[in-house]
């Protein structure tokens, strides 16, 4: 079988962009500005003391940030699952591999 | 019967039209698009093991400066925000290139790739901060599998960097090959995965001591 590939993951050309990818101007900018306010949260924890939450809430933040950019800015979350189970499988291998591998260093009780 | 003349009309005129449509691919995706995600996902695995080897290694100093030591948070915090702002500028030339605003794609290219280079001329000025305070490549683990790491990461924005003034000077010449917003999109993904490996890295590397 065979289809032409700007009409699977994506309406004809001459549809507003917007509705193409998902996401207008306007809302690019609303992520970035996200982005760059959970950054400077992550920063504040340099200089404020978060107690037993400073290691747990950097790690949401950096997973928050991770998965915002590649939802959004890289149209993962509005493109094809195809897309999505290839980045994603190749990123989980990794996670599971090297976890793996850290732990048996015995890194996680330190 | 067709004429010879007739016939390379017609052979002129299927090559301009394959150039200007999209592929057609047994997926019905891009294949271009399925190469350049499952280069991401491998990358994944390249960065995993360069991060995981300096977590190991962060805290084994024999020789020279500590991470607490040396590492300047609002410089690097700085650097940081500078390339999350270079996916917003990548991200707005994808979105010119689709509307196929040439004038804007470039604007946006360009102003990526000085974000870009920004980023790395603070990462170059870090190094030579970092050696003139004692940190080697041969230091010391910490500084062997810091400056491999982050290292890594800065050959790859360098490389994004080349890669977007390339496309601007080909685009000037309008001597795109192919779809000219599938191009801008790949880099553009290439660009937003060194944004994401920047974001691991200032968290686990710079944020969390040792």
């Amino acid at each position: 079988m065979t289809t032409d590939t700007t009409h699977n993951t994506a309406p004809s050309h001459g549809t507003d962009h917007a509705v193409e990818h998902g996401m207008s101007t306007r809302g690019y900018i609303n992520i970035a500005l996200i982005l760059a306010a959970i950054t400077a949260l992550e920063v504040s924890t340099y200089y404020v003391d978060f107690g037993p939450l400073f290691l747990p809430s950097l790690l949401i933040m950096m997973v928050v940030k991770f998965f915002m950019v590649v939802s959004y800015f890289m149209h993962l979350k509005f493109d094809n699952k195809l897309f999505s189970w290839l980045f994603y499988a190749g990123l989980f291998l990794a996670v599971g591999v090297y976890v793996a591998a850290l732990a048996t260093f015995h890194f996680f009780l330190r | 019967m067709l004429r010879p003349a007739t016939v390379m009309r017609l052979g002129h005129h299927m090559a301009d039209t394959a150039t200007h449509e999209a592929h057609v691919t047994s997926t019905g995706l891009s294949n271009v698009k399925l190469g350049m995600w499952l280069f991401l996902g491998s990358e994944c695995l390249l960065f995993g093991g360069l991060i995981s080897t300096y977590m190991l290694y962060r805290g084994r100093v024999s020789n020279g400066p500590t991470p607490e030591q040396i590492y300047d948070i609002p410089f690097t915090s700085v650097s940081s925000f500078v390339l999350l702002m270079s996916s917003l500028t990548m991200v707005l030339a994808v979105a010119a290139a689709h509307k196929k605003d040439d004038r804007g794609t470039n604007l946006w290219l360009t102003v990526t790739a000085l974000l870009g280079a920004t980023f790395v001329g603070g990462q170059v000025y870090e190094f030579t901060a970092f050696y003139n305070e004692g940190l080697g490549f041969t230091t010391s683990l910490f500084g062997s599998s810091f400056y491999t790491l982050t290292g890594f990461h800065g050959v790859h924005v360098t490389v994004g960097i080349i890669m977007l003034i390339a496309l601007v000077a080909i685009n000037k010449r309008s001597r795109v090959p192919g779809s000219k917003s599938e191009t801008v999109e790949m880099i553009g993904l290439y660009w937003h995965f060194v944004d994401i490996v920047w974001i691991i890295i200032f968290t686990l590397v710079y944020l969390i001591p040792v």
